[in-house]
């Protein structure tokens, strides 16, 4: 039985309607992602789980209760059960921290002082904010500030967060790190979860469900490998859009786009028919990523990834990002001895100013005039359209030698 | 020729209603007009009632006493500076009023019925609605703006226990205090305009007053300053916490236009109220 469900859900606002016939279901112990354009009702939808609206036709079951026939005291306790993440954070500006954290256990339990101060640090404490407990929110970056927003949702250890875009303004370290933080937490305190984010494709690392909100409806709700396979506007629209952008930037495709190439290339073939695969590895990354941060080590993936698609993108290659560190590219109308050659013309151009390139890249996103030695290694193998392409990468991983090097000079 | 004729009945037929249409237009703005006030009416009576509710608990007391200080002790120096000139002003003008009758030995009376039957609650309302009511509104209409209000409903937390109620409250036990405050700062500045500056006898002065100010007096100005402090709390907190459902604007420029009409629709009620309930008193 779902702990959530809508049936037929119409929501109107004035002439405009926001939500059409919406049917879903949420499970318990799950973490479930909502995606959709933006305007498309997702937050509208979320706010009628805690509540905060009413639909004007269908029915919201919560433990399978339609909420509309339940008691007033019923509701309430249910909603009880329900915690609210805003997307712009809702703080109270005239609170501290602190305050704010604690404002639902002061005005909703009889707890003591002593213990309310106690959760409430705890929470501080695991959101990292103790130097911050004592500060308003106008003196906190916007990071900070979600960061309070969840530690509030949390502090009542409740059995339902509902969480609005909560890595919006935030840098890639912290989208990361709020991603895997919900994940975490959802794990650790077994609550149910429902994002609302635009964060794709790494929301769906974190996800069981997705629900897909496209014009006005929920068009589909499944786990994040059934999205692939899913036939709709709503693929081509958003996710693939996305998807696009992100290749248009780096010269790489997603690890779906890539899967799927990669089957169409197989279809197309003849079972005799070899194809090649290159393994690059960008060898010192940690202490790129240590000594530079992480920016500057995204920065050198990213470049080379662009060099990379300039040289295979012209026999038909594709890539894809496998790790932090790590690109992939086929080559299905090559063989071995023509991806030599193209890998050749790739080390000259490393050599000739490529390297230089790259490491100028790092060092303009990180700000920092450091430097750090790193390599670049690529391993080339060939593969059959029967074989395994996970076998293939292993081999290709086997085979990899330096192509470049970025040596820093010798400070005496 | 028939069908001619039809669509000539029709053409002047809708003449008629264009110009039908126009006569009715001031009339229909009037309705309009009418209809939306005595909505906004019949919502205030209801958020009052509401407010006034949900005051009796023992977790109000806290929040009751921080508005307390915000409305009431935080406005007392403007309160104080205000009432001494303007009791210096009503001794002065007195004074001179009534020393061309020889009655001069009136001036107490004048000055002390004058400030605590009319001016004290009036301009004692008046003040605390610039200082505190204008805040009010502001500050709750700055946390409807912000999601503050509904991530109060999503825990569960009552927006009006937590806002409105002990702004009400506090606003009806500080309004009477002020409002004494007032009353006793006025009359020493009438003392110091009539008997310090003008030289009136100090007993002629202080007798005036003992003997025609009586405790009806008194306490129908405090009647009045209870009246006025509902009125002040509901306007103000009425439309902060319902700013968003402005029609002529959103967002902050929406809270600038509660904050003003928080202060200009309390003022014109003030005076309205005082009017109505003086009335009412004499009767």
């Amino acid at each position: 039985m779902p702990l959530i469900e809508f049936k037929n859900v119409t929501k109107r606002f004035g002439d405009q309607t926001v939500l059409d016939q919406v049917n879903l279901q949420i499970y318990e112990g799950q973490i479930t992602t909502i995606i959709g354009l933006s305007g498309s009702g997702k937050s509208v939808l979320l706010k009628h789980i805690v509540g905060l609206l009413r639909p004007d036709e269908g029915t919201i079951f919560f433990r399978g209760r339609p909420l509309d026939k339940m008691k007033r005291a019923e509701v309430a306790e249910a909603m009880s059960q329900i915690s609210y993440m805003f997307q712009n954070n809702a703080l109270f500006s005239s609170m501290t921290v602190f305050d704010n954290i604690a404002l639902p256990l002061v005005e909703k339990t009889k707890l003591k002082k002593s213990e309310i101060y106690q959760r409430v640090m705890a929470r501080i404490e695991q959101t990292e904010l103790t130097d911050a407990a004592f500060k308003y929110p106008s003196e906190l970056s916007g990071g900070m500030q979600k960061r309070v927003a969840l530690a509030r949702a949390l502090v009542t250890d409740p059995k339902v967060v509902l969480f609005d875009e909560p890595t919006t303004g935030q840098d890639p370290v912290r989208k990361n790190a709020i991603l895997s933080m919900v994940a975490q937490y959802q794990k650790k305190f077994n609550f149910t979860a429902v994002l609302v984010s635009h964060e794709i494709p790494d929301v769906f690392f974190i996800s069981n469900r997705i629900l897909a909100l496209y014009d006005k409806k929920v068009v589909f709700q499944g786990t994040p490998e059934e999205l692939n396979e899913f036939d709709h506007p709503f693929n081509d629209e958003v996710i693939r859009s996305i998807e696009s952008l992100q290749k248009e930037l780096t010269g790489l495709y997603s690890q779906r786009q890539f899967k799927m190439l990669h089957h169409l290339q197989l279809k197309r073939r003849k079972g005799d028919e070899n194809y090649c695969l290159i393994v690059f590895t960008l060898s010192g990354a940690e202490a790129l990523v240590q000594k530079m941060g992480y920016d500057a080590a995204q920065a050198v993936t990213h470049a080379m990834g662009i060099y990379v698609d300039k040289h295979f993108g012209t026999i038909g290659g594709f890539s894809t990002r496998l790790k932090s560190n790590e690109i992939v590219t086929m080559l299905p109308y090559s063989n071995i001895q023509e991806a030599e050659s193209v890998l050749q013309e790739l080390i000259a151009d490393f050599r000739q100013e490529g390297i230089k390139n790259i490491w100028l890249e790092a060092q303009h996103n990180s700000g920092l005039e450091n430097c750090v030695d790193f390599a670049i290694l690529a391993g080339i193998a060939e593969g059959q359209p029967a074989s395994e392409i996970d076998a293939v990468m292993e081999e290709a991983r086997s085979q990899q030698k330096e192509i470049g090097r970025m040596q820093c000079p010798v400070q005496e | 020729m028939a069908l001619i004729e039809d669509n000539r009945d029709v053409s002047s037929g809708s003449g008629k209603t264009s110009v039908g249409a126009l006569l009715e237009m001031p009339f229909a703005y009037l309705g309009r007009r009418v209809i939306h006030w005595i909505n906004t009416l019949g919502s205030a009576a209801i958020f009052l009632v509401t407010a006034v509710l949900k005051t009796f608990s023992a977790r109000q007391i806290p929040k009751v006493v921080q508005q307390i200080y915000y409305i009431g002790a935080m406005s007392t120096t403007i309160i104080m500076l205000v009432s001494l000139f303007t009791g210096m002003v009503l001794g002065l003008q007195s004074y001179h009023a009534l020393v061309k009758f020889g009655s001069q030995g009136a001036v107490g009376t004048l000055v002390s019925l004058s400030l605590i039957r009319e001016l004290g609650p009036v301009l004692t309302a008046i003040m605390i609605t610039a200082r505190a009511g204008s805040a009010m509104a502001a500050e709750i209409g700055i946390q409807r703006i912000t999601e503050q209000v509904d991530a109060l409903k999503t825990m569960r937390i009552d927006p009006f226990s937590y806002i409105i109620s002990p702004r009400i409250t506090a606003a009806v036990i500080s309004f009477p205090l002020l409002t004494t405050v007032f009353d006793m700062i006025g009359m020493i500045g009438g003392y110091i305009s009539s008997v310090v500056l003008m030289g009136l006898n100090a007993g002629v002065f202080i007798h005036s007053i003992q003997a025609y100010v009586d405790m009806k007096d008194l306490t129908d100005g405090f009647v009045k300053s209870i009246v006025f402090a509902v009125i002040v709390a509901t306007v103000c907190c009425y439309q902060g916490y319902y700013v968003h459902r402005r029609q002529d604007s959103k967002g902050a420029k929406a809270v600038g236009l509660a904050t003003t009409s928080a202060v200009v629709v309390s003022c014109v009620l003030i005076l309205i109220a005082d009017y109505v309930v003086t009335s009412l008193l004499i009767l």
